[in-house]
């Protein structure tokens, strides 16, 4: 790694540990020596994993994919904060130059009832699909793909849209929620379809299905105390869970429509 | 549209909330009206009696406060199913809680703990002043209850005061969360307002509480 500082960090971890669903669960101290600074989080793990394989130790499991913070598959708590304590990043792209000479972190999985831990920081994240699968998609023609500006769409709709689109489903949002709540996730999936006319035709039962999805999940309700969006890799506003308030409210009032779409 | 058609929404957990800020802006506005109503007490003892008077033989008072207990009751126990159902999505806790720029801020996650005191103190208050001490005063020829010499009894015991400023307080900080959230459950929100909406909130909070607190004050420093 030529380009860093080249300076290396000792750490102390306290990482959850847990064998099954159905284990209990306890905190574990390991130690992280000679972790460079350069290094991102996950790669301090990995560090910490090869050496518990050496000693022939079960290596700590955690979530992963792209690493480039866009596939939303890493996070897990760092010291309490979601995706630990720098804004708009994933675990992946946290460096350790964040970190201090010393310092101790706990790591804990996500939390909460609809996302059961299935093994260490690994957890269960199929409620999201669920949710998906209920309304969070749109009815397309088959055949060749239409021209590219063939469909009028405003500028400030395609921009908003595309913000909430950027929503990458880690659920960071749920985790730092003290409700568990799935809001900003729902929110951001309703609004970047609400706010494009591809997503007309489906845009009453995708509110009412989704929202119902997502309270079948065990989920909880908004507090409004904002911790989801400051956790939020993405950076999602809130104001996209006022759209699905508002997207909820207009469907509900409008459930004849929705009913009748449902025949189709 | 028949009752049938909005019962699944209210049955969400958004309509819940939605519900729950209908009936928190209705005492929103009520305790920025009763608030105004006793600053009449800095411009005297007759002012304020008279105030007290017209309300209660204007013939308000009864659906007033049918439907303030009502909301109160709807608000309440809504908050107390919330509170249970959200206890029960986050299962355990964390061993460590998030600071800096990650933490919620202090008003919204304890919003619960501020309902209960403001419950209690809600109660006690009721049976303070309106269930209190009859005392009658004739102003203009009329004869009509002396609320005014009931406050500034009250208000002489320090541990009134006390208990009325850390109630206050907490109603203001309450309130300084609950009013700009209401919006948010209403959906009548978006980042080019989101700024005002909080500011307003803390000032709505702010007002509310310090209006209030100059009563008890008032009746302890000055009229003593």
């Amino acid at each position: 790694m030529g380009s860093g500082t080249g300076k290396n960090l000792n750490l102390k971890l306290k990482v959850w540990r847990q064998k099954s669903s159905k284990d209990q669960g306890h905190f574990e101290e390991l130690d992280a020596d000679q972790v460079s600074e350069d290094a991102s989080f996950l790669e301090m793990l990995d560090q910490v994993n090869e050496k518990l394989v050496l000693q022939g130790k079960e290596p700590i499991v955690f979530d992963h994919d792209c690493r480039e913070g866009i596939c939303g598959s890493c996070g897990f708590m760092i010291n309490g904060a979601a995706h630990g304590p720098m804004t708009e990043t994933t675990v992946c792209q946290l460096h350790m130059r964040n970190f201090k000479d010393g310092e101790t972190l706990v790591i804990e999985p996500w939390r909460a009832k609809a996302f059961p831990v299935m093994r260490d920081l690994m957890v269960d994240r199929s409620a999201f699909d669920r949710v998906i699968s209920s309304g969070g998609y749109i009815s397309v023609d088959t055949g060749n793909a239409p021209d590219a500006n063939g469909l009028p769409i405003p500028k400030p709709d395609a921009d908003e849209a595309f913000s909430s689109a950027t929503c990458i489903g880690c659920g960071a949002c749920v985790a730092s929620c003290k409700n568990a709540s799935a809001m900003l996730f729902v929110a951001a999936k309703v609004s970047h379809f609400a706010l494009l006319p591809q997503g007309q035709v489906e845009r009453n039962e995708r509110v009412l299905n989704m929202v119902t999805q997502m309270d079948e999940e065990g989920f909880g309700s908004c507090t409004n105390t904002g911790a989801c969006s400051a956790s939020c890799p993405k950076g999602i506003s809130l104001s996209n869970i006022a759209r699905l308030n508002r997207e909820l409210f207009v469907a509900s009032l409008d459930q004849k429509k929705a009913a009748e779409g449902d025949g189709v | 549209m028949s009752v049938a058609a909005v019962r699944p929404f209210f049955r969400t957990t958004i309509g819940k909330k939605y519900l729950m800020g209908f009936t928190g802006l209705v005492w929103a506005g009520f305790v920025l009206s009763h608030m105004a109503g006793n600053l009449l007490i800095l411009v005297g003892a007759d002012a304020y009696n008279k105030y007290g008077h017209a309300i209660v033989t204007s013939g308000i008072l009864i659906p007033a406060e049918i439907v303030l207990v009502l909301s109160f009751m709807t608000h309440v126990t809504l908050a107390i199913l919330l509170t249970l159902e959200n206890r029960k999505a986050r299962g355990s806790r964390y061993a460590v809680s998030a600071r800096g720029e990650k933490a919620a801020s202090l008003a919204s996650r304890t919003m619960a703990v501020q309902g209960s005191l403001i419950l209690v103190f809600v109660i006690l208050h009721i049976s303070t002043f309106k269930y209190g001490t009859y005392y009658e005063v004739v102003v203009d020829g009329v004869r009509m209850r002396d609320l005014h010499r009931l406050v500034l009894e009250v208000f002489q015991q320090p541990g009134y005061v006390a208990w009325y400023a850390v109630c206050l307080i907490l109603l203001g900080f309450h309130l300084s969360h609950g009013v700009g959230s209401v919006l948010q459950s209403f959906g009548w929100k978006n980042d080019h307002y989101a700024p005002w909406i909080r500011r307003i909130s803390l000032v709505y909070g702010l007002v509310v509480a310090a209006g209030f607190l100059s009563q008890p004050l008032y009746a302890f420093f000055m009229a003593g």
